[in-house]
């Protein structure tokens, strides 16, 4: 994932098939846990850890549209709904049956996963903004179906209260229990994804991606691997869903209208379609940049402007400066900053040599 | 050049740094902190842009003159854009920052950190919107809508087109025209409740989001169904195009009463002036217009300090609440103080502090509001003030009405589920 080193000189069926085939990315990965998973969490305040827990959320969500939209080329403006679904499954499930979270976790995977497949019937047909707008039609259909049917809303507020999850005797409510239990399905959304790519399925879709009519004459069969996409594709929807209603502590539609959909959307562009590392650098990138602006503008607004115009400017100012950088990162680097990451990489490879 | 550049940051950043750790000169006593958050740039933009300087212009007046028994207040705004993982965010730095009181805004957003803050034991409020149900102060220990919610809002406009419509609603036909979303429609079942008791026929009219299209409903409020009143609940944008469109259809303005968010001049302003909506009814939860005394000290101390009040103090009815959501937070932080001299106040001493504001007025500003541990509503008072000759009158006092099925409707949601 991080390194990749030239030259195929492998021996064994195993070794082919290494997720990192380097030990230095071995190692790479083994720091970078050893920080994630004990540096940060306990050196951090709470404070850090709630961001990092909402760039987590973001991850699996941007992980997911990436298998959609990356790899399999079939776009989607209907993930903020994918993920209401499995919101509002989870919240049906723990209040009504009482159920433990891993069953509601899986349920409303599932249940997404449905619903996005019956929303993918139209790529069959139709590609492109075509699709786009048939997602965003599935978009507004799920929003008004959970806003109006109060059997699954729970109410005209349409929020479901829902109670914190327990491992074993521990009730995860702290931030940095919160923090733990998010990443957990971080990483298992990374492996899952990073295998999934080099599976038959993901082979798949990559060529469903780089030209559907060859794909058919190859052998694979469209009409399943695209609802199959679709279906993945929301199963991590429904999935960041309900982690995001247990992070929250309650379901609510308003936390998933079409502003989301874009939202993610954006990740995965910034970050670079069809990659892994690019879904979470887009997602670090979209939920940290608005906070970093504002601590930036926090310590030195004060220098330019009086203490209420600083107030004023913040929030207007933050808003401009993120549209101006992602402009700023997508004209330097159109194919995101997987890219970027990967040409300062191969960079300082061959440093001091540039040849 | 680059070597330029690399000074160039680095003094920047060393400046930078240098003016985050300044804040420390001493002071004799510590200071208390309220978190607030914004929407200066979101849907609700016209009421952020206006609500908050409010709400900075009397915190800064508190410390002018000493502060809360001689503890200054640090007030901390962030703005969430009305989206949902910002306020998550900006709710845990102001933890971070050590904050008693949070000034949440935005239903979406009360309704996220409900559990968040009950764990934290800190108080949040609400004031006129959220959900109503967190008026029971047994359910949600730590959030306050210290204002009217959504169900006194829709009792008071009953009571209120009663009284305009001549103390019998029997056979009348009333409509409900209001953004289709929860808060849209949660009082339609206080509305409906109060259908069936005083008979009138009840008719709902949803405005799908984002507000700015309602031709057809406006038409056929006005010539179908032939209301004899309308209740209007829209947000943001949506309350200007309402007034538009029932001007343009030719429906008399004086037979339609807005709830809170569609009251302020901003509101009036957008729709064309206030010549344009003479007669139209609006319902607050503070004082409107220039005339309080508060208001007259904040313009001393601006004058004393050299510089023109701000303009946004022109815009009455928002900034007024801003003025009144501060005055509470620093009301309860007062009593919480009062109640522990040596100033080391919790989230919990702040929320009892709430629970004792009975009779704080602030010279008619706020409403004699009484909160309680089982009431956090306080009351749900509201005025009824109407657009007339380019400025709004005040037509009713504060007044609440059928309390007894708003409770009613409150503990139900208690017991459900």
């Amino acid at each position: 994932m991080i390194q990749r080193e030239c030259g195929v000189l492998k021996t064994t069926y195993e070794a082919d098939m290494g997720l990192y085939p380097l030990p230095i990315a071995k190692w790479t990965v083994s720091v970078l846990a050893v920080v994630f998973f004990l540096v940060i969490p306990l050196t951090l305040h709470e404070y850090y850890l709630s961001v990092a827990s909402l760039v987590w959320i973001a991850v699996i969500g941007a992980l997911g549209l990436n298998i959609l939209v990356g790899y399999t080329g079939q776009v989607s403006i209907g993930h903020g709904a994918f993920m209401s679904v499995g919101a509002y499954t989870a919240a049906n499930l723990a209040n009504r049956l009482g159920s433990p979270w891993p069953v509601n976790l899986i349920a409303g995977g599932l249940m997404a996963a449905l619903i996005g497949a019956i929303v993918g019937i139209p790529s069959l047909r139709i590609k492109g903004l075509y699709l786009a707008i048939a997602t965003l039609a599935g978009q507004l259909i799920i929003e008004w179906t959970i806003n109006h049917v109060t059997f699954i809303s729970g109410g005209v507020q349409a929020s479901i209260e829902v109670a914190r999850p327990r491992l074993g005797p521990i009730v995860l409510s702290s931030q940095r229990q919160m923090y733990y239990f998010l990443l957990v399905f971080v990483v298992l959304a990374i492996v899952g994804t990073l295998n999934l790519m080099r599976t038959r399925v993901g082979r798949a879709f990559i060529a469903i991606r780089d030209q559907d009519i060859a794909a058919e004459i190859i052998g694979i069969n469209i009409f399943r691997y695209k609802l199959l996409a679709f279906a993945i594709s929301s199963f991590y929807a429904g999935v960041t869903g309900v982690l995001y209603t247990y992070f929250l502590g309650i379901a609510n539609y308003e936390q998933f209208q079409i502003g989301v959909s874009i939202d993610y959307l954006a990740m995965i562009i910034i970050g670079g379609l069809g990659s892994v590392l690019g879904s979470i650098f887009g997602a670090i990138f979209v939920t940290l940049l608005p906070i970093v602006i504002r601590y930036v503008m926090e310590a030195f607004g004060g220098v330019f402007f009086s203490q209420q115009t600083v107030l004023n400017l913040i929030p207007n100012l933050r808003l401009m400066m993120f549209g101006a950088l992602i402009i700023f990162f997508l004209i330097v680097e159109p194919e995101g900053l997987n890219r970027l990451w990967r040409n300062i990489r191969s960079y300082f490879r061959v440093w001091p040599f540039a040849y | 050049m680059r070597q330029f550049l690399a000074i160039a940051t680095t003094l920047v950043v060393a400046a930078g740094s240098l003016l985050t750790a300044s804040p420390s000169h001493a002071q004799s006593k510590s200071e208390i902190v309220i978190g607030l958050q914004c929407d200066r740039t979101g849907p609700t933009q016209i009421v952020g842009t206006v609500l908050c300087p409010g709400f900075h212009d009397y915190i800064a007046l508190v410390n002018s003159k000493g502060g809360v028994e001689g503890h200054k207040i640090k007030a901390l705004e962030i703005d969430h854009e009305y989206k949902v993982p910002p306020a998550v965010e900006s709710y845990e730095r102001h933890k971070k920052e050590g904050a008693v009181t949070m000034a949440v805004y935005g239903t979406p957003h009360i309704y996220a950190l409900a559990a968040k803050l009950t764990e934290d034991r800190i108080p949040g409020t609400s004031p006129g919107f959220g959900s109503a149900a967190a008026a029971d102060g047994i359910r949600y220990p730590y959030i306050f809508p210290i204002a009217a919610t959504y169900w006194s809002q829709g009792a008071a406009a009953v009571d209120f087109v009663k009284k305009q419509l001549g103390g019998n609603l029997k056979g009348k036909k009333i409509a409900f025209i209001f953004y289709d979303n929860p808060a849209g429609r949660e009082p339609i079942e206080v509305l409906e409740d109060l259908a069936a008791k005083e008979g009138f026929q009840l008719k709902t009219f949803a405005v799908p989001p984002p507000g700015v299209e309602m031709g057809a409903q406006v038409l056929d409020i006005a010539q179908r169904f032939r209301a004899d009143f309308v209740i209007g609940h829209l947000f943001g944008g949506a309350p200007q195009v309402s007034i538009k469109e029932f001007k343009r259809v030719g429906y008399p303005l004086k037979k339609f009463v807005s709830f809170v968010w569609g009251a302020g001049e901003a509101n009036i302003e957008g729709a064309g002036g206030f010549q344009v909506a003479e007669g139209y009814y609006v319902m607050q939860f503070a004082g409107v217009g220039s005339d309080y005394p508060v208001l007259n000290e904040i313009r001393e101390m601006y004058k004393k300090q050299g510089k023109e009040p701000p303009k946004e103090m022109a815009s009455t009815v928002f900034y007024n609440r801003g003025v009144l959501i501060a005055a509470l937070h620093v009301e309860a932080i007062r009593n919480a103080l009062k109640a522990k001299p040596d100033g080391k106040i919790t989230g919990e001493d702040a929320k009892k502090g709430f629970e004792k504001i009975s009779g704080f007025t602030l010279g008619g500003l706020v409403p004699p509001l009484k909160v309680t541990p089982t009431d956090h509503e306080g009351g749900g008072l509201v005025q009824i003030w109407q657009v007339h000759d380019g400025k709004f009158v005040k037509v009713t006092d504060w007044f609440a009405a059928y309390q007894d099925v708003v409770a009613k409707h409150i503990k139900e949601s208690g017991t459900k589920k």
